[in-house]
C-alpha cells in the first residue's frame, strides 16, 4: 500500500504514535486510556482535516505552476505527520505521479506499487487518498503507460529532495533521525536552520539533541553576519564536535579561485581556537582509546602468558603445546556453545549462560590435557628442557592434526552472549563489553593465581619444590604429585585463556601458534618464575604495541616490539624483576 | 657422549659420494628414460634438495650437538642464503617475465617504478646482486652478519640454554613477519620464483640440474669434512666442553662468548650455503621456508638421525625428508601425526637418534646374555621402547 487511508480515526492515532520520539511514544501510550475515549468523541472530520490539511497544500502545489510557489509550498511540508506526504512527494521526483483526467478535470493521483497479470495498477488520488472508483462504483485499473506523468523540473526535483532530506529529521527512529540531522547540518544550507530549531525545540532524546545543536551551529558558521558566525564557530568549540573539524579547517586555509572572500579577523581567530580546542579534545580521546585497547592486549597476553608463566617460569618446562592447550580451551568454549543451543536454542537466558560453563569446561578440558602431557612426556624430560621442547612440539603438532580432523581446517564461530556484545561509549571512545570482561577476567586469574601460590599449602609446596626440588623431597613433600599439580594447574589457565580468546579471536587450528612467540617473549621479558614480572611485560609490550601501531602499521609494530624486547634482554638479561639466586645457572 | 665407530661413518660417507657424485648422475645422464633404473631430472633436484637439507642439518648440529646451543634460528640463515641467490637470478630472467620487463614481476606489479625512480624501479640495494660474485659473496656475508649481530648480542649479556632457544625463535619469527611485506623489496608472500638462467645456463635443463646436484653433493661433503676436521681440534673439545659445563671452561679462562660466537657465525654461513644451492633446485624461495616451524623441523632431522654425530644428521635430514616427501602423496593427512609422534618417540627413547639403535641393541644382548647386569647407556625408564627400531633410511634415498 502506498498509503494509509486517513478517514478512520483510529489508524490515525496509531501513525501518531509512530511519529514522536520513544519518550514521546511512552507518553502517548501512557495516556492511551483516555485518548482512546477523546478520539470516540472526537468526530472524524477534525483528525482527517488535521491530515489532509498537508495532503491539500500538497495537491495545490501540484496543480501550480509557479517555481516559487511551488518551493514555498513543498517546505511548509515538512513536519507532516502523514507518511504519505513523503511517499507522494518521492513518487513526484521519481516521475511516477500521473495525471487522471475525469470529467474535464485533471487531478493527481499514484498507483499502487501491486500490480495485476496486465500490468494494472489501482490509482489513489492525492487530495483525499481515495481510490479510483469508476462510475458504477468499482475499482478502477490503470496501467502506468497510458497514463501522463506530472512534470518535473530539475530545480523542483532538487527542492523536493532537500524537502525529504529535512523530513527524516522527523524520523521515529532516534539513529536515523541523528544521522540525518548530522549529514544535514555538514550541506551548510542556511535556510534549513529554522527547521533545525524547530525540531530542537520538540527533540527529547539528549544525543540528537546534541546532533540537531552541532548542525545549527555548523550550519551558521556560513552565516554572512559576522557575530553570530562567530558565536557558532565558538560553540563547536566548546561542543567538541569532532564532525566539524575539517569545516572549521577549510575556513582556515585561504580560499583560492575568484569570489573567494578570506573571513574576517573575528572569524579567523574563533576558529583556531575551537581548531584547537577540538584537536585536544581528539588528542586525548584516542590517547584514552589507545591506552584502552593496549589494556585489552596486555590482558590477552596476560591470560596467555599467565598458565605459561607456570609451567616455564616455575617448573622451567618449555611447554611448545602450550599454544595448542589453548586451542582445545577455545574449541572446548565451541562445544559448549553447541550443547547449549542444542539444549536452550540459540536465544535467551540459557544460551547466555553458556560462556560461564565454558570457562569452567576450558579450564578442566585444558588441565586433564596437561595432566596427560605431564604423565606421559614431560615426567621424562625434567632434566632435558631443550628436549622437552622438542617433543611438546610434536605433541603440538598431533594436537593441531586431530582438531582440524574432527573441526575442519576453518575457523569455527563462537558467538558472544548477549551480555558480551555490544559496547560502552565514553566520550566518542568505544569501550567494547567483551574486551572489559578480558580485562576483568585477566586481572582475576593474576589474583587468584598469587593467592594459590602464597596462601595455601599447596602453593607453598609448589614453590618449595621449584626451589630446591631436592630438599623439598627430603622434608616429605611428594615432588611428583606437586610437579603434576603445577603443571596441570598451569595448562588449565591456558585452556581458560582459549576460552578468553574466543570471544575476541578466530577459533581455528592454528590458534595457539599465534601467541605462542608473544606468550615466550612476555615471560623471558618480566623475569622467569616471576608473576609480577609477567604483568608488567604484558602490560609493557601491549600498550607499546598499541601505541607504535597508529605509526608503523600492525606487523612492522609487532616487530619494532620483538626487536625491543631482544635489546632489552641485553641491558637486563634475566628480564624486568629477578629472582635473585646464589646459585651459579640461576 | 661416545662418538659411533668412525669406521663404518667413513663407509657411509664414501658410499654417499660415490652414489652422489658418480651413480646417480651417470644413471640420469647416460641411461635412456624408458630404462627401468633411470633418474629423471625431477628427481635429481629432489634428491638435490635432501642434500641441501642436510647440510642444513649439519649447521644446526654444529650449534647443537657439539655447542649446547639450540638455535631456531637455522632456517632463517637457510633462507637467508637463498635470498641472496635468489636475488641474482631474479636479476637474470631479463625480459622472459610475465610483464616482459627487465625488472623482476613483483616489482613491475607492486609498482616499484615510482617508489625507485632513480634506479628505474629497481632498489638500490638489489643492483649489485646483478654480478654472480656479489651475490657468491652475500650468501656467506649475510647469514654470517646477522648472526654476528644476534649472536653478539645474545652471548654478551650470557644469554643460554632454552633463553637463547626462545629468542633465535623469535628473531626468526619476526623476520618471517618482515619478509611477508611487500614493501620489504623482497616479493613479500610470493617471494622470488620463475628464475630462468644459472650463470647462462637454461636453469631447467637437465644437464644444469644434474650439475646442481652434484655441486650439493660437493657441498656436503666440503661442509662434512670441515666439522669433521674442526671437532677433532682443539677448538672441537672447547666447544665439546662448552656443551657439557660451560662454567667450568669459564673459570679455566677461556672467553667462551667468543668461542660460540664462532660457531654460531659459521654455522649461519654453513646453513647459508645450503638455502643457496636449494633455490635453484627447487625454483622458489619464499618466507614460509623462513616460518619458526621450519627450522624446528631441521633440528628433528638432527635429533632423529643422531645429534653429537657427524653423520647422524645428514642421515636424519635425508631420511625425515624422503619419507615426508613419500607420505604427503600416500597419506598427506596423516603426516603431521607421524612427525609428531617421531618427535616424542625419538626424544623419549632414542635421545641418541638412529646412530644411537645399534649401540643401544648391543646393550640389550649383552643385558639378555646377562654378561652386564645394567648397562649405563640404556635408560631404566623405557617401558615402550621393545618396539621395532627403524632401519636406518639409505642415505641416498
Amino acid at each position: 500500500m502506498i498509503h494509509r487511508a486517513p478517514s478512520r480515526p483510529l489508524f490515525w492515532l496509531f501513525s501518531q504514535l509512530n511519529h514522536p520520539t520513544p519518550l514521546g511514544a511512552r507518553r502517548v501510550i501512557t495516556h492511551f486510556c483516555w485518548l482512546t475515549l477523546l478520539v470516540w468523541f472526537a468526530s472524524n472530520e477534525i483528525a482527517t482535516a488535521a491530515t489532509n490539511e498537508f495532503r491539500t497544500r500538497l495537491h495545490a502545489a501540484i496543480l501550480s505552476e509557479d517555481l516559487s510557489e511551488q518551493t514555498r509550498i513543498i517546505q511548509s511540508l515538512i513536519g507532516s505527520p502523514d507518511d504519505s506526504v513523503q511517499q507522494i512527494l518521492s513518487s513526484w521526483r521519481g516521475g511516477a505521479l500521473y495525471w487522471l483526467e475525469l470529467n474535464e478535470t485533471k487531478s493527481p493521483v499514484v498507483l499502487d506499487p501491486q500490480v495485476d497479470a496486465d500490468g494494472n495498477a489501482k490509482a489513489f488520488r492525492v487530495l483525499d487518498g481515495e481510490i479510483v472508483k469508476g462510475s458504477d462504483g468499482s475499482t478502477q485499473l490503470f496501467s502506468p503507460t497510458e497514463l501522463t506523468p506530472v512534470d518535473t523540473t530539475s530545480k523542483l526535483r532538487k527542492v523536493i529532495k532537500d524537502t525529504l532530506d529535512l523530513f527524516s529529521i522527523g524520523n521515529p527512529d532516534p539513529v536515523v533521525r541523528r544521522d540525518a540531522i548530522t549529514k544535514i547540518g555538514q550541506a551548510r544550507e542556511l535556510s534549513l536552520v529554522p527547521h533545525l530549531e524547530a525540531r530542537l525545540a520538540i527533540e527529547s532524546i539528549p544525543e540528537v539533541q546534541n546532533a540537531l545543536k552541532e548542525a545549527i551551529a555548523l550550519t551558521q558558521t556560513v552565516n554572512p553576519d559576522a557575530e553570530k558566525r562567530v558565536a557558532a564557530i565558538e560553540q563547536l568549540g566548546t561542543m567538541r564536535s569532532i564532525n566539524s573539524l575539517s569545516f572549521l579547517k577549510q575556513l582556515l586555509t585561504p580560499t583560492k579561485g575568484q569570489g573567494a572572500t578570506s573571513p574576517d579577523a573575528a572569524t579567523l581567530q574563533a576558529t583556531r581556537k575551537s581548531v584547537v580546542e577540538i584537536e585536544n579534545y581528539m588528542f586525548w580521546g584516542n590517547l584514552f582509546g589507545t591506552v584502552f585497547r593496549g589494556l585489552s592486549l596486555s590482558a590477552v597476553l596476560l591470560v596467555a602468558a599467565l598458565g605459561l608463566a607456570i609451567t616455564f617460569g616455575l617448573m622451567g618446562v618449555i611447554n611448545m603445546a602450550h599454544g595448542e592447550v589453548m586451542m582445545v580451551g577455545a574449541y572446548t568454549a565451541y562445544v559448549v556453545q553447541n550443547l547449549f543451543i542444542r539444549w536452550f536454542g540459540s536465544t535467551g537466558l540459557g544460551f547466555d549462560c553458556y560462556f560461564i560453563a565454558a570457562l569452567f569446561c576450558s579450564f578442566i578440558v585444558g588441565a586433564m590435557v596437561g595432566l596427560a602431557l605431564e604423565r606421559g612426556i614431560i615426567r621424562f624430560l625434567y632434566k632435558r628442557p631443550l628436549e622437552s621442547l622438542l617433543a611438546t612440539w610434536g605433541v603440538s603438532l598431533v594436537l593441531q592434526q586431530i582438531f582440524r580432523h574432527i573441526f575442519g581446517a576453518a575457523n569455527v564461530q563462537v558467538s558472544s552472549p548477549s551480555w558480551l556484545s555490544g559496547s560502552w561509549v565514553i566520550q566518542d571512545v568505544l569501550l567494547a563489553y567483551n574486551r572489559i570482561f578480558v580485562i576483568g577476567i585477566a586481572l582475576a586469574i593474576v589474583v587468584g593465581t598469587w593467592l594459590l601460590l602464597t596462601r595455601t599449602s599447596i602453593g607453598l609446596q609448589i614453590r618449595a619444590v621449584m626451589q630446591n626440588r631436592a630438599m623439598a623431597s627430603c622434608i616429605g613433600v611428594r615432588t611428583d604429585r606437586v610437579n603434576m599439580m603445577t603443571f596441570g594447574f598451569g595448562s588449565g589457565l591456558a585452556g581458560l585463556a582459549g576460552a578468553c580468546l574466543s570471544q575476541i579471536g578466530n577459533v581455528g587450528p592454528s590458534l595457539g601458534q599465534n601467541y605462542i612467540v608473544d606468550c615466550f617473549m612476555v615471560v623471558v621479558l618480566g623475569g622467569v618464575g616471576n608473576l609480577p614480572g609477567t604483568v608488567s611485560a604484558s602490560f609493557g609490550v601491549g600498550i607499546t604495541d598499541q601505541i607504535l601501531q597508529p605509526w608503523l602499521g600492525a606487523v612492522m609494530g609487532k616487530i619494532t616490539v620483538l626487536a625491543a624486547i631482544i635489546l632489552f634482554l641485553q641491558w637486563r638479561p634475566a628480564g624486568i624483576f629477578v629472582t635473585r639466586s646464589r646459585s651459579l645457572e640461576g | 657422549m661416545k662418538r659411533t665407530s668412525s669406521k663404518a661413518e667413513y663407509w657411509i660417507v664414501g658410499a654417499l659420494a660415490v652414489v652422489g657424485l658418480i651413480v646417480l648422475p651417470s644413471l640420469n645422464a647416460f641411461l635412456p628414460t624408458t630404462h627401468p633404473l633411470h633418474v629423471t631430472s625431477f628427481a635429481m633436484s629432489v634428491y638435490g634438495k635432501y642434500l641441501c637439507y642436510a647440510v642444513l642439518a649439519l649447521g644446526v648440529n654444529l650449534l647443537w650437538g657439539y655447542t649446547g646451543l639450540l638455535s631456531l634460528g637455522q632456517g632463517l640463515f637457510f633462507s637467508l642464503g637463498g635470498y641472496a641467490l635468489g636475488m641474482h637470478l631474479m636479476l637474470k630472467i631479463g625480459k622472459l617475465g610475465q610483464y616482459k620487463s627487465d625488472l623482476p614481476d613483483f616489482m613491475v606489479f607492486l609498482e616499484f617504478e615510482k617508489r625507485f625512480p632513480d634506479s628505474g624501479g629497481l632498489p638500490p640495494h638489489w643492483i649489485p646482486f646483478k654480478h654472480f660474485a656479489f651475490a657468491a659473496i652475500m650468501i656467506l656475508v649475510i647469514p654470517g652478519f646477522v648472526a654476528f649481530v644476534f649472536g653478539w648480542l645474545a652471548f654478551r649479556s650470557r644469554i643460554k640454554g632454552v633463553y637463547f632457544s626462545i629468542l633465535s625463535q623469535a628473531l626468526t619469527y619476526a623476520a618471517t613477519l618482515m619478509f611477508f611485506r611487500n614493501d620489504f623489496t623482497f616479493g613479500g608472500n610470493n617471494g622470488l620464483t620463475d628464475f630462468k638462467f644459472i650463470l647462462g645456463y637454461d636453469i631447467n635443463a637437465p644437464a644444469t640440474k644434474r650439475v646442481l646436484f652434484m655441486a650439493s653433493c660437493l657441498l656436503l661433503l666440503a661442509v662434512y669434512t670441515l666439522c669433521r676436521w674442526l671437532t677433532s681440534t682443539r677448538f672441537g673439545l672447547i666447544q665439546r666442553a662448552i656443551r657439557d659445563s660451560e662454567n667450568r671452561v669459564l673459570f679455566s679462562g677461556y672467553a667462551t662468548a667468543h668461542f660460540k660466537l664462532l660457531v654460531f657465525v659459521l654455522s649461519a654461513m654453513i646453513c647459508g650455503l645450503g638455502g643457496a644451492l636449494f633455490v635453484p633446485q627447487v625454483g622458489i624461495i619464499n618466507p614460509s621456508e623462513m616460518a619458526p616451524d621450519k627450522s624446528l623441523e631441521a633440528v628433528v632431522w638432527c635429533a632423529v638421525g643422531g645429534r653429537a654425530s657427524l653423520i647422524g644428521p645428514i642421515i636424519g635430514a635425508i631420511g625425515v625428508n624422503a619419507l615426508k616427501s613419500y607420505a604427503t602423496h600416500a597419506f598427506a593427512e596423516q603426516w603431521p601425526y607421524f612427525l609428531g609422534v617421531l618427535f616424542i618417540v625419538v626424544t623419549l627413547f632414542l635421545p641418541e637418534g638412529v646412530i644411537g639403535i645399534p649401540q643401544k641393541l648391543r646393550g640389550w644382548r649383552r643385558r639378555l646374555q646377562g654378561t652386564l647386569p645394567s648397562d649405563p647407556a640404556a635408560p631404566t625408564a623405557t617401558p615402550g621402547s621393545e618396539s621395532t627400531p627403524k632401519p636406518a633410511q639409505s642415505p641416498t634415498h
